[in-house]
């Protein structure tokens, strides 16, 4: 009869006494396209950035598109918004240590390549100079301390998008830096994503040959529903749906593809159950109103098949697993991108949201095919 | 095509308002010349621009005037082809855009009574809903209670994009008042503007504010079930008329998926959102967002899980079918009957009401 | 069913949570107010470590805006999605028929009467003065 009994000073911690884990078969490869790269300590970024900016910060601090400095108005779900398990031994927040991530969810989960998408960066910041040299500052710590360590993560170019040239600016200057696989927007910006302000964005990604993906969250200064301000954080999560729908209308009307033929972009964490209906809806309208839109030049479901991704987290969990395929059968099993979103609370286990009864082509496809044909690492 | 069966309900029918003078005999004298002193001519929302495509069918588009303005019309083009047995009139004017409470009150109050004397009077199928000033709780409220005692008007209308999200709390003597008088709030496509139109700010062109109704509706059916609109008032019944509806199932996974996780936030949601919408939920079947071809429509339908969602709409003058196909390919008798007279029935209890 | 000792009754005092393994099953000991409750430590959602969660009480209301909140440290938060278990039967909040945790009887035995022999652990101190939280499995 086996008893461990463990004593711990410090926070109690089940990581120790998970010995089941050890017995587990070796998991399958997966991508993960959505990992969330966190500083330890609000100086952590300083090396990277200019003296400057250090005093500017610590005086006047970031001044963003929403009133809290420290906040932040819809209070998460978890502290951090992050699993609570994901506390780093050696002290910081979760997702600040490389070595615990791969510990705890690289190594584990067999994670081949681990997309990284830095939030509270530069972006959303009203100080635009700022913002340009906050977003420069975590590029590149983003190869210091995390892709230049572990070949298995690759970095997103963060830019400050509210200004079409800079933006552009920093996406030439580190396109074909094999460090970065895409650039990274946030999905709540000043405008609609799709507007003319942020097309050098695109032209410069497209130019470089990367996708840009957009990732929920950001403040641009607009209540985030049309109709004014919500109350409740759970509402800001479902929002994000909206939010992304909003965005992805504005890029196919405003002509963004027709424009930019090769750019790719992805959905970040908004979930792809709207995919369909939004696409039929874009569809049936266009019919009617494509005189107002010329520039438009065909079909947005086919226009949006072709040029976007999604990434699975949160995955759709509807009670019966065929309806589950039938969305994935409208999206397309060749758009979706595995991601876990870790560390952060919502965080979808690997092995557990796909259900069974998928051909073994397309778990291929879901889990890394899809990932490594569209980072061009296949 | 699937054929209608007689005796139902067409549940979103815009009657129009021919010019802002023609609500003239129906404000009292102060309000007459701030009409006219002040040169307003028009209430015209940029949500349906007069001549854009979706705002009328080309065959339902009269050669003078606005479109949905001829009663004659109305009959001809969808009353009777439908042979339906009621029609309940949503008047989308632009009253709820004004900033000021007082003249858009004065504003409700001409359209309403407009509506009776002009529609409601002339068509005994006719039935109507109660325009409100949602910039003043207290004067929706007395609004309502005006018009409730005609006992053809039917519903309560409030636009979905409006000045803050209807689940909140300021909005709910509206609802007290349409629960205690039996009448449904039928939440309508369209915005006063006092927001930008989107989640994410002001799109540049009609079509995208058009395909952004959809979010909307989405993200006030989030608000008003997390923030306990049918826990406080359980008998209440919303209708979201011209919302599209091919969105809900996938948007009710998200949201389920989520309230289990944050449930501590909003402990009064003590059943699962896809029981609320079932419960207190109803959607107009136009416009039908999905391919033409039947089979995904049925898939969609077996998503929903439920049979009592949809209520028939021919969305009357807006284009959202050609002929007369407002209902989808492939549907069964026993299904466009429930659509057509059943779920309008069992949601509009003044439908049984006799009339005087 | 095996009993199995845990730990003396001082080492676990109110507010504390202690994590073992016993026949390869992860499982945690709690002491709430005195009282103690065992689970297993895993999420029945996604796997989670349960047991790391956050304790909270339990939020109710009969009217939006108010708010009874009772049962304080008797509901475990799982620290991935936020599930709420019921500390006492394992039973999910959210959705009780579909979900529960397996919830273990513990119980506090006098020291006298515990079974010598092979289920006690070398590293504890068998004294008759001495609480001791034992466990079945």
């Amino acid at each position: 009869m086996n008893i461990q009994f463990r004593e711990r000073a410090g926070e109690a911690s089940s990581a120790d006494a998970k010995s089941h884990d050890a017995k587990s078969p070796a998991k399958t490869a997966i991508a993960d396209c959505d990992i969330h790269p966190v500083r330890a300590t609000a100086t952590e970024l300083y090396p990277f950035l200019a003296k400057r900016w250090h005093e500017h910060l610590e005086t006047y601090g970031k001044h963003p598109y929403q009133g809290m400095m420290e906040g932040p108005p819809y209070p998460k779900a978890q502290p951090n918004a992050s699993r609570r398990d994901a506390y780093p031994p050696e002290g910081g927040p979760q997702g600040s240590s490389l070595s615990f991530m791969q510990q705890q969810h690289l190594d584990p989960n067999n994670v081949v390549l681990g997309v990284l998408n830095p939030l509270a960066t530069g972006q959303g910041i009203r100080n635009h100079e700022l913002a340009t040299a906050i977003c420069s500052a975590i590029n590149d710590w983003q190869i210091d301390k995390w892709t230049s360590k572990d070949s298995r993560l690759k970095g997103s170019i963060v830019v400050a998008n509210e200004d079409g040239p800079t933006a552009a600016a920093e996406i030439c200057k580190r396109g074909g830096d094999a460090n970065f696989v895409q650039v990274l927007l946030l999905s709540r910006t000043a405008e609609p994503l799709g507007q003319r302000r942020y097309w050098p964005i695109y032209q410069a990604a497209e130019e470089v040959g990367l996708p840009v993906g957009v990732h929920a969250f950001g403040f641009g200064g607009n209540p985030i529903t049309a109709s004014g301000w919500p109350s409740f954080y759970i509402e800001e999560m479902v929002g994000h749906s909206q939010c992304q729908q909003a965005v992805l209308s504005s890029l196919v009307l405003e002509g963004v593809f027709d424009r930019y033929p090769r750019l790719k972009m992805i959905m970040i964490e908004a979930g792809f159950g709207w995919a369909p209906s939004l696409s039929w809806r874009l569809d049936r309208n266009w019919k009617r109103l494509r005189s107002e839109v010329p520039h438009v030049k065909g079909l947005p479901s086919e226009t949006i098949r072709e040029h976007i991704y999604w990434t699975t987290q949160p995955m759709e969990d509807p009670e019966r697993r065929d309806h589950l395929f039938d969305v994935i059968e409208w999206t397309g099993w060749d758009r979706l991108l595995f991601a876990t979103d870790y560390p952060h609370w919502d965080f979808d286990e690997p092995s557990r949201v796909l259900p069974p009864g998928v051909s073994d082509a397309n778990r291929e496809a879901f889990y890394l095919g899809n990932a490594k044909k569209l980072y061009g690492l296949a | 095509m699937t054929s209608p069966v007689a005796g139902g309900v067409d549940c979103d029918l815009h009657p129009a308002v021919p010019h802002l003078t023609s609500l003239l005999p129906y404000l009292n004298d102060y309000w007459r010349d701030q009409v006219t002193t002040r040169g307003m001519t028009d209430l015209v929302s940029q949500s349906y621009p007069p001549n854009s495509p979706i705002s009328a069918r080309p065959d339902w588009r009269p050669a003078k005037g606005k479109p949905g303005a001829s009663l004659a019309d109305m009959r001809a083009q969808a009353l009777d082809p439908f042979r339906v047995s009621f029609g309940i009139c949503n008047p989308l004017f632009g009253v709820q855009m004004v900033f000021s409470e007082d003249m858009a009150d004065a504003f409700c109050r001409a359209l309403n009574d407009w509506l009776a004397k002009e529609w409601l009077d002339n068509d005994a199928r006719l039935r109507g809903s109660i325009v409100i000033p949602v910039q003043s709780v207290e004067k929706s409220v007395a609004e309502i209670e005006r018009c409730a005692t005609d006992k053809r008007f039917v519903q309560v209308l409030m636009l979905v994009m409006g000045d803050m999200p209807l689940g909140k709390r300021a909005y709910w003597p509206i609802y007290a008042a349409a629960e205690r008088l039996g009448l449904p709030i039928g939440i309508h496509a369209g915005s006063s503007y006092h927001n930008p139109p989107t989640s994410v700010g002001w799109g540049s062109y009609h079509i995208e504010d058009y395909v952004a109704q959809a979010q909307a509706f989405q993200t006030q059916l989030t608000s008003l079930i997390v923030e306990g609109v049918f826990a406080r008032h359980p008998n209440l019944k919303m209708v979201m008329l011209e919302s599209g509806f091919t969105w809900l199932p996938s948007y009710l996974w998200r949201l389920h998926k989520f309230w289990r996780g944050i449930r501590m936030e909003t402990p009064w949601v003590d059943r699962a959102p896809l029981e609320i919408v079932r419960s207190n939920i109803r959607f107009s079947s136009q416009p039908i967002d999905a391919p033409p071809e039947p089979q995904t429509l049925n898939r969609l339908f077996d998503h929903m899980q439920s049979d009592e969602l949809l209520l028939f709409s021919t969305d009357y003058p807006h284009w959202q079918f050609d002929g007369d196909a407002a209902l989808p390919e492939g549907m069964s008798p026993a299904l466009v009957r429930k659509i057509m007279i059943d779920n309008p029935l069992a949601t509009y209890a003044r439908l049984k009401e006799t009339v005087s | 069913m095996t009993r199995h000792v845990i730990a003396p009754v001082d080492e676990l005092p109110p507010g504390t949570r202690k994590f073992l393994t016993i026949d390869e099953r992860p499982i945690a000991i709690f002491n709430v107010n005195g009282e103690f409750f065992g689970l297993l430590n895993r999420c029945p959602h996604q796997g989670a470590a349960l047991c790391e969660g956050a304790l909270i009480g339990l939020a109710q209301s009969s009217d939006p805006g108010e708010i009874e909140y009772t049962r304080l440290g008797e509901i475990i938060r799982c620290p991935w999605h936020g599930w709420e278990f019921d500390i006492r039967t394992g039973q999910s909040w959210c959705e009780p028929k579909r979900f529960r945790t397996r919830a273990y009887a513990v119980n506090v035995e006098p020291g006298t009467s515990l079974v010598k022999g092979p289920y006690v652990a070398e590293t504890l101190k068998v004294s008759v003065e001495s609480d001791y939280v034992v466990v079945d499995l």
